[in-house]
């Protein structure tokens, strides 16, 4: 498994050139282009604002305003989160003439999932910064924390990717199964709320969900600039770093059953 | 001889999963909680059984054998791409496999794109293929089109590129599947030239093929697979040969058994259908007559009398019919057909045409049409057989019921062979046949 994590490193130059060719090949022939990739988190920003100042004002909870902002910090990343799980259930049988007819290290696939998502998510950041200054929010120095955010939702994400697409090469309705449970997953995360809205005896459901503590990272770093919990941070981190290493190690066993599965 | 492929013990099982495996989902295994049961598979095909050989340095080394043998399996273990369940592969030097050409490639993205990616992952740095470049290019022919998305490319395109591609990784290792099949006459010709150039460099070459000839005329050695098992290794001409043989016999059993089947189900039958306004059927068509004569049974044999279905262009072949009068008969004549798959007449004859003019038959009687020289070219061939009145009206008519091949070690086109022979003046000169 270590040799195999090894060569995944190795492997690094072949997974830019994936990314860099999804990439490529998802605008490829539309008209914006790479624009394409600030155009829609600045829509989607521009139609939450309205929303939430005009029809819909949950705003006057302390500290929330703007509320769209509030929202966006949190729902940037986690479509990051959710869409590389969700290509990664299906990015194995996808490929599959990769892995059947050529020596194809498999869990590139997944990787280049959670990095081709990873830079639309850091495609969609000017505009949200753009926005943080527009309104003033206070960008501090508790912003050096913002990589590290990043970097324990990376880990994180590539783990559960390994995972999801190891397992859906023998279950096809883990797609399914997986959008659900994203879905209450989304709620069950405080990206549409403050975690200090839930009732404090529910909160250590809260607590248990590694993602909690990521999307608290961010809104602290970002929206509140304040220091993030770095000790929960901290553990989160090792909860990642157990998660990855879990994940990679199922793909591993599982790996030789792809060629013949998918 | 360094060994460049060293194959031990080989065995491959494939799990076969029951029709209710194959729709077997997660949900179903979590609620009857036994997901990991069903995770083992319940039955397995063997694929490989105990398949051990080495190939030397330089060798070129062909493969053969019927569909589902387990050749293209033994070369994906052999590249990497599948997994054996025992035994071991060792290959030394970087291996390049020309299973499926352009694998990998994505339609949207420009051929020169395409063949960066392609070649990170055939294992190449970056630098080495800006090195290989132009010449990946100028093999697949596509210095006007390498800019445009491959989605636009032809099929004949595409494969070039992933040729080119793989075949300029320099490997130490080839390995060949079938592909130098694909593509037109002169893209095949660059591939074979491209082969011979790999074989004097020295490397070492696997080819699964079904093209025979060239396995012959390119391959050091070679192993003939049969349901995963070695059953010959040795010299191609000798392998080859012992294949073609074993292919005949199956086709042999297989004919004979149609035959058979033929006999059972026309040619057997009691009496004739009592004529009706209805359509002919099926039965009908095939056969039809009086049955005043009846043709009981057809046998066609070969020189020592022995009853076979395929027959070497230029052996001789009897046509014995068992015929059966059930009263004395004074008009009768006896005709043979033979017809290619292509429904054409190739030849045929009977009694009168011949002048034999017709006395009298009673009871069981034997007529026997025997050719001297079957000199037909390769090909399926139907049989007709009849007995019927001078006017023409049949006492039995067997219409194409009796099937038989004909082989033949040329490849010439036709419809028979004439007996030949080619002479040309001294200043006209070939080359000695190294076939």
């Amino acid at each position: 498994m270590w040799a195999n994590l090894k060569s995944l490193f190795h492997y690094r130059a072949l997974i830019q050139a994936l990314v860099s060719r999804e990439l490529k090949a998802r605008y490829r022939g539309s008209v914006l282009g790479f624009f394409w990739s600030f155009m829609n988190p600045l829509l989607l920003l521009l139609v939450y604002t309205f929303v939430f100042t005009v029809i819909f004002r949950p705003a006057r909870i302390e500290g929330l305003t703007p509320y769209a902002l509030f929202l966006f910090c949190g729902l940037l990343p986690w479509t990051w989160f959710s869409s590389s799980l969700l290509e990664s259930s299906a990015v194995l049988s996808s490929n599959a003439n990769l892995i059947q007819k050529v020596l194809f290290p498999a869990d590139v696939l997944p990787c280049v999932n959670v990095f081709s998502n990873f830079v639309h998510f850091l495609l969609g950041l000017p505009i949200l910064f753009a926005f943080l200054i527009y309104y003033r929010r206070p960008l501090n120095i508790n912003l050096l924390f913002f990589p590290a955010v990043i970097l324990i939702q990376l880990v994180f994400t590539l783990g559960f990717a390994m995972f999801i697409s190891s397992l859906s090469v023998h279950f096809r309705d883990i797609r399914d199964l997986l959008a659900n449970l994203l879905t209450f997953w989304f709620f069950a995360t405080p990206i549409i709320y403050p975690v200090t809205m839930i009732p404090e005896r529910f909160r250590w459901v809260l607590d248990l969900n590694p993602m909690t503590h990521i999307m608290m990272g961010y809104q602290d770093t970002l929206f509140r600039g304040a220091l993030p919990h770095w000790k929960r941070l901290s553990v989160t981190l090792l909860v990642a770093i157990v998660i990855f290493y879990v994940g990679y190690f199922i793909f591993d066993r599982l790996r030789d059953s792809f060629a013949e599965e998918v | 001889m360094a060994p460049a492929v060293i194959v031990e013990d080989l065995t491959k099982l494939y799990r076969k999963y029951s029709q209710k495996r194959r729709f077997q989902t997660m949900k179903s295994a979590l609620i009857k909680g036994d997901l990991f049961r069903q995770l083992r598979p319940e039955e397995v095909f063997l694929a490989l059984e105990r398949v051990s050989f080495t190939v030397g340095k330089g060798e070129t080394f062909g493969i053969i054998g019927s569909n589902g043998a387990g050749k293209s399996t033994l070369l994906k273990i052999i590249a990497g791409t599948l997994r054996s369940t025992y035994g071991k592969v060792v290959v030394d030097g970087r291996v390049s496999a020309l299973i499926e050409l352009g694998a990998g490639f994505h339609p949207e993205i420009s051929g020169r794109e395409n063949i960066y990616i392609n070649g990170i992952m055939l294992g190449l740095s970056k630098r080495e293929i800006q090195r290989r470049f132009d010449d990946i290019v100028r093999f697949a022919e596509l210095e006007e089109f390498i800019e445009s998305p491959i989605k636009t490319y032809s099929t004949g395109m595409y494969l070039r590129l992933g040729f080119a591609i793989a075949i300029n990784v320099e490997p130490d290792v080839l390995l060949i599947d079938e592909v130098i099949a694909v593509g037109d006459e002169a893209f095949a010709r660059k591939c074979l030239d491209k082969i011979k150039e790999f074989q004097w460099k020295k490397k070492t070459i696997l080819i699964v093929s079904h093209a025979l000839g060239m396995i012959r005329t390119l391959c050091d050695r070679s192993i003939w697979l049969k349901q995963g098992r070695i059953e010959q290794i040795g010299d191609p001409h000798m392998v080859v040969d012992a294949y073609l043989s074993h292919v005949a016999e199956k086709e042999e059993l297989e004919l004979s058994r149609i035959h058979g089947q033929t006999l059972d189900k026309y040619a057997l039958a009691e009496e004739a259908k009592p004529e009706e306004e209805a359509p002919p059927t099926e039965y009908e068509k095939k056969r039809w007559g009086s049955r005043e004569i009846e043709i009981r049974e057809v046998k066609l044999l070969d020189k020592d009398g022995q009853e076979r279905h395929i027959f070497t262009s230029g052996e001789p072949m009897e046509v014995r019919m068992t015929i059966y009068a059930s009263k004395k008969i004074k008009d009768f004549v006896f005709g043979v057909g033979i017809f290619n798959s292509g429904g054409v007449s190739c030849y045929g004859t009977n009694t009168q045409i011949e002048k034999l003019t017709p006395q009298e038959v009673s009871g069981e009687g034997m007529v026997s049409f025997r050719i001297e020289r079957l000199d037909l070219i390769e090909g399926s061939y139907f049989l007709d057989v009849a007995a019927h009145q001078i006017d023409g009206t049949p006492y039995d008519y067997h219409r194409q019921l009796y099937t038989f091949r004909v082989q033949s070690p040329i490849a010439d086109i036709g419809v028979f062979r004439p007996q030949h022979r080619w002479s040309f003046s001294p200043n006209i000169s070939f080359k000695k046949d190294v076939g």
